[in-house]
């Protein structure tokens, strides 16, 4: 089995977990699995085309699959994988407001009732 | 690690060297460190929370010159975290209130202030007067403003940012070392990161990775230790546990690959695809103020109040409408009788506003957005409910 490290903002789409376990010999494989056991978290991942979003990473144990097999990058038992997404906040803000669930924002860039 | 930093012969005082006593005992600073620390310059983009704890402990270190930029003025919810202001700063400018507190920490500062919104018109101009910038900043187009900005005019860039209970720190910008688009070639496109509605911050976070990002500043500028260069550390604050991952510089990077494409500032906004103003737009739902909305229930009307935010919002205050979380909604929308009037209220009438829409969307006809949300009702009609 390999452990998926799950940032906190896509938590909340994989039952509140901090790491999923799977069994996979790839890191597709793993993230496969992942998608099929918390299909919510996939759009946050992937887009509709099936790539793996542009603002997400992904490790294995400390290496970027970028300079590996991408995708095709062997996973081994006790692995870890980790999904890295870039986060923004720091000085002030609320950072960024989810409106996807619903229907995709083309004009709103910040919900201004998000907790500061 | 060689330093960063080109030696400007300074002197310390006694008061000086005093001051740093328990600097100038440890071998790995020493004297012609203090100096190297007084000659140093660095500038924090943001005084806000991860600026507050970069900017004091730099201060406190015998950093040479700091220089700010802020535009913004301290609110009253900003004193959980941003240890620089006090409650008696509230309303007051970040810049004039972490002047005092700097100055007070340090007199021999050099400190220096803008009071401007970081932009491309004016970075890689206050740039090129510093030797280090440290990012603190809280939107995307501006981190890859300071990154960019920072590699074309060839300075470190400190990098620190937050979530919840979870940090990021890195050193990019370095001459041999990556940059933030080798991370991260391109932004989440705006309504795709996931929801800031449950978002807040633990208000240590960015005390805990301000004061790494004022560690990897002083270790620069002395020239010891191990950078944060080509590595990201990944905080998690709730199982205080540390990860590291490795960054390559990327040879392909379009800013600072072996080829680089971009060669001068861009239009940030536009590159994460913001259009305009950022602020929240009704779309043209149907709205209802806080007082019509009062009126109605005073007199009975058969109206049905829908409250689209959280469970723990819920707690903290309510008017007694019916809770279905925003997310929750498409599922449950089985629950709302659509013969009847609805009025949709949130915190402050953002996500009510993308409900209506979604109601209207599924063939609600007689709903309404509760313009300004709680936050209004509170303000207007009932003072004993709490904002938040």
């Amino acid at each position: 089995m390999s452990k998926i490290h799950i940032p906190t903002p896509l938590r909340q789409y994989v039952g509140k977990q901090a790491t999923v376990e799977v069994s996979a010999a790839t890191v597709a494989e793993a993230m496969d699995a992942l998608v099929a056991k918390h299909p919510d978290v996939r759009r946050h991942l992937y887009t509709d085309e099936g790539k793996l979003r542009a603002f997400v990473n992904l490790y294995v144990n400390d290496e970027d699959i970028r300079y590996l097999q991408k995708e095709a990058t062997a996973v081994s038992e006790g692995d870890s994988i980790s999904i890295v997404p870039s986060i923004a906040g720091g000085a002030a803000g609320t950072g960024d407001c989810e409106t996807a669930e619903l229907k995709p924002a083309t004009t709103m860039r910040r919900c201004a009732c998000c907790p500061a | 690690m060689a330093s960063t930093i080109t030696e400007i012969p300074v002197t310390l005082s006694k008061d000086e060297i005093l001051r740093y006593s328990r600097h100038l005992i440890m071998p790995e600073v020493g004297m012609e460190g203090q100096q190297k620390l007084k000659a140093a310059r660095v500038l924090c983009i943001g005084a806000g929370g991860l600026g507050s704890p970069l900017a004091l402990y730099l201060a406190a270190a015998g950093v040479g010159t700091l220089g700010i930029v802020d535009f913004d003025v301290v609110d009253y919810t900003n004193l959980q975290r941003q240890i620089i202001h006090s409650t008696a700063d509230v309303g007051r400018k970040k810049l004039d209130s972490a002047a005092d507190k700097l100055k007070g920490i340090n007199p021999f500062l050099n400190l220096r202030t803008f009071d401007t919104r970081l932009s491309s018109d004016n970075a890689l101009q206050l740039f090129r007067d510093f030797d280090i910038v440290a990012d603190g900043t809280d939107n995307f187009p501006t981190r890859y403003l300071v990154n960019d900005a920072c590699v074309l005019t060839g300075k470190p860039n400190v990098y620190g940012s937050i979530f919840r209970f979870e940090g990021q720190a890195s050193v990019f910008a370095t001459k041999d070392g990556p940059c933030y688009r080798c991370l991260y070639p391109e932004p989440p496109p705006p309504g795709l990161v996931p929801s800031c509605a449950e978002g807040g911050v633990l208000g240590i976070l960015p005390g805990l990775v301000g004061v790494m990002q004022a560690t990897e500043a002083i270790k620069l500028i002395l020239g010891i230790g191990e950078p944060l260069v080509g590595r990201l550390l990944l905080i998690d604050a709730l199982g205080m546990k540390f990860r590291e991952l490795k960054l390559r510089k990327n040879p392909d990077c379009p800013v600072c690959g072996t080829h680089p494409t971009i060669t001068k500032l861009i239009d940030y906004n536009e590159f994460c695809g913001i259009r305009g103003e950022e602020k929240p737009v009704a779309n043209g739902v149907p709205e209802i103020q806080v007082e019509e909305l009062k009126r109605r229930l005073d007199a009975k009307d058969d109206v049905f109040v829908l409250d689209v935010r959280e469970p723990h919002e819920y707690q903290i205050c309510n008017i007694g409408g019916h809770l279905i979380p925003l997310n929750d909604l498409p599922k449950r929308v089985s629950e709302l009788d659509s013969s009847r009037e609805i009025v949709v209220h949130c915190k402050m009438g953002g996500r009510s506003a993308k409900a209506v829409a979604f109601l209207q969307q599924a063939g609600f006809k007689k709903v309404h957005n509760l313009a300004g949300g709680i936050n209004a009702w509170a303000e207007r009609v009932d003072p004993t409910v709490p904002k938040y």
